[in-house]
């Protein structure tokens, strides 16, 4: 695979198809239909009808809602099913969620790491990592901006504001 | 015009050297809380309130409101250039706005939207200085079977006026409300589809949904097809303001619809959120160039910023005249007033002349040095475009991640924002909606004790949502819209097949 290169713009239906708009069609319309099941097993353990000096229960509104969301969703559901022209289409390449990956991952891994580090230092680390590995930046400057976002953050939020986000060592190494 | 002299009183004492540096300050500092994540114009206002403990209470409210109008000018510049919504407002904002960006005319785009906001805040003000009483005994009138018609209203113009397929727009309107039902509920205190999780006691937060959905659904977008901001190399010209305003008065009917949508709503009070999205749709509806609208039209962005900045002012009115705040920013300005012993209410304006009308002429200065400020500092946002998009999508991430934290200090809800970020990528492929689901979100539960209380009051019977002409007449709109899909298609159908071509 060639380099990622988010400033250039990339012809996604050219590339390699990973994913059919028709698979991921019936796909969501399938994860609408469980999530409407999810909200109607708890509206009907809360009770859906009118209660006298109450009025409508705390499943009341949930459970027409859901009532709702799976019969919108059935529709969905049928007219994605027949294959068609549209639905052939890709949704996306596998170039395409490469690129997306190159940046999701890191994100899922800077998440996790916020509660081990602070969010500061991690900011810092994955803006400076982005910029080394994907856009293909000189060492300084990945370093100066990473630091230079998570200092100016800092002061913003936790001098300026006083909004305190998560901290680890590091911060606590200089007293906050 | 008994209200005129009172306001040139009030101009008197609001003029002042030591107030218009107050209100300089005050806007510079609501824009730079509206542009960061998580903290909003409430917010700014409640954590600078005690440094107005020892100021006049004239001087100190024009800086406090002051920061209320920076935040409100501040919101509209991430949703534009980054298509993050700052505050629920800004959400309408975002559908021309960011396209604009992307087509190269940000500076266009910001200008539109300040000049929008400038001119819909002037309508509320003047319809406050000479409304005030009149409208105050309107707004008494609205009782929980109003709220919920014109909240159903909001909702079904959805459904009527949408583009993309209704059940679609359904499905994702539902999970809106169904993801706002989720936590502790309102009426009865009861636990609802939290399944013994604790993190999921305080529901989903509209912020955080907003945040994921569009920040890192968008970021998700751009990494897939690349950067597509045109205008990224482009050279900003200063001259975008008198290009943008030349457009302007093209747009006269929408701005009118806008301003006078907005009024109504924060009078009632709706708030600024179902205004913006009512007057983006009407916008939509009635304008030559609706078709165009969501791949960046200039009118798309004036329509929403009109109505959210007279829908966000016009909530001052309740506010003074009853004591009933229309905003969550309008509600600790009013707990500001209680500080400084100035009980609001229709006595205020007997009372505390001088302090009201001092206020109701800050308004007038207010936007004005607002848009004076902003205005000038256009270049200077659209600047930050032409940043490397390898700098700029951590750097988003980044925001989003402090953004999704600040709202609840919960890492739950950082999680939750990555999961947003996913289902926006996929609904914006497969062409679900995300502002029904985004509305629902914020209004779900308004709109479901209101109706709760509404058929409470009535004893079950859903006759009270059409007891009088007011409700009635909005809840019959509503009905008609939720089922206009249906409607055109068998309209369509017998007007024969040559019909039905043009009409798709």
């Amino acid at each position: 695979m060639s380099a990622i290169n988010p400033d250039q713009i990339h012809d996604v239906e050219a590339e390699k198809p990973l994913v059919s708009m028709r698979v991921a069609d019936v796909a969501v319309a399938l994860l609408f239909l469980a999530a409407s099941g999810i909200v109607i097993a708890d509206s009907v353990r809360l009770g859906f009808e009118w209660r006298e000096n109450e009025g409508p229960a705390p499943g009341y509104f949930p459970f027409y809602v859901a009532v709702v969301m799976a019969l919108a969703s059935a529709v969905n559901l049928i007219r994605a099913l027949p294959s068609s022209e549209e639905g052939a289409a890709p949704m996306t390449s596998v170039q395409g969620f490469g690129r997306m990956a190159a940046i999701f991952v890191p994100a899922v891994v800077y998440v996790a790491a916020i509660g081990l580090i602070g969010i500061y230092v991690a900011s810092a680390i994955y803006i400076a990592a982005f910029m080394l590995f994907v856009g293909k930046f000189p060492v300084w400057k990945a370093l100066a901006v990473g630091c230079g976002v998570a200092i100016v953050s800092f002061l913003m939020f936790e001098v300026w504001f006083l909004v305190p986000l998560p901290k680890g060592p590091l911060e606590a190494a200089f007293g906050f | 015009m008994e209200e005129l002299a009172a306001l040139a009183g009030g101009f008197a004492v609001a003029v002042t050297p030591y107030n218009i540096a107050l209100m300089v300050l005050g806007i510079v500092l609501g824009v730079v809380i509206g542009v960061l994540p998580g903290l909003g114009g409430a917010n700014g206002v409640a954590i600078l309130l005690p440094l107005t403990f020892s100021m006049e209470p004239t001087s100190a409210i024009i800086m406090l409101t002051s920061i209320y109008w920076g935040a409100l000018f501040g919101g509209a510049i991430t949703a534009i250039l980054f298509n993050i919504p700052g505050e629920p407002w800004s959400v309408a904002t975002t559908f021309d706005g960011h396209p604009m960006a992307q087509r190269g005319k940000a500076d266009e785009a910001l200008v539109g939207a300040f000049t929008s906001s400038f001119v819909g805040a002037i309508f509320a003000v003047a319809l406050i200085t000479f409304l005030a009483p009149v409208v105050a005994k309107f707004a008494l009138r609205f009782g929980p079977a109003e709220f919920f018609a014109v909240q159903f209203l909001t909702f079904a113009s959805f459904i009527g006026m949408g583009r993309g397929s209704p059940a679609k727009t359904i499905a994702s309107m539902c999970l809106g409300f169904a993801l706002a039902c989720v936590g502790l509920d309102g009426v009865t205190g009861s636990l609802r589809m939290t399944f013994g999780h604790e993190e999921l006691l305080n529901g989903f937060k509209f912020l955080v949904a907003v945040i994921g959905l569009f920040g890192i659904g968008e970021i998700l977008t751009s990494m897939e097809d690349g950067l597509k901001f045109s205008g990224a190399d482009a050279k900003l010209r200063m001259d975008a303001v008198i290009r943008t305003w030349r457009q302007l008065p093209k747009m006269t009917g929408t701005f009118i619809r806008s301003c006078i949508v907005g009024c109504w709503m924060g009078i009632t009070p709706g708030g600024a959120t179902p205004a913006s999205f009512m007057g983006y749709g009407l916008a939509k509806r009635f304008s030559k160039n609706g078709k165009n609208f969501g791949k960046g039209e200039l009118e798309g962005v004036v329509a929403p910023e009109t109505a959210a900045h007279a829908a966000g002012t016009a909530a001052m009115l309740p506010m003074l005249t009853l004591g009933i705040p229309g905003s969550p920013t309008a509600a600790v300005l009013l707990g500001g007033l209680l500080i400084w012993g100035l009980q609001p209410g229709p006595l205020l304006f007997v009372e505390q002349k001088d302090f009201v009308w001092g206020l109701i002429a800050s308004m007038y200065m207010g936007n004005i040095v607002g848009l004076i400020i902003v205005l000038t500092c256009v270049p200077l946002f659209a600047a930050i475009l032409r940043v490397p998009f390898s700098i700029v999508a951590p750097a988003i991430v980044v925001v989003c991640a402090i953004g999704a934290y600040t709202v609840n200090n919960a890492m739950f809800d950082v999680w939750m924002m990555l999961v947003f970020g996913v289902m926006g990528y996929l609904f914006s492929k497969l062409g679900y909606p995300l502002p029904p689901l985004v509305l629902a979100l914020v209004l779900g539960d308004q709109a479901e004790s209101s109706f709760r209380q509404a058929m409470l009051i009535s004893q079950g019977d859903v006759s009270v949502f059409w007891s009088n002409w007011l409700c009635g007449a909005i809840m019959t709109l509503g009905v008609v819209m939720a089922f206009w899909p249906i409607v055109s298609a068998v309209i369509a159908k017998f007007k024969g097949p040559d019909h039905v071509a043009r009409a798709a």
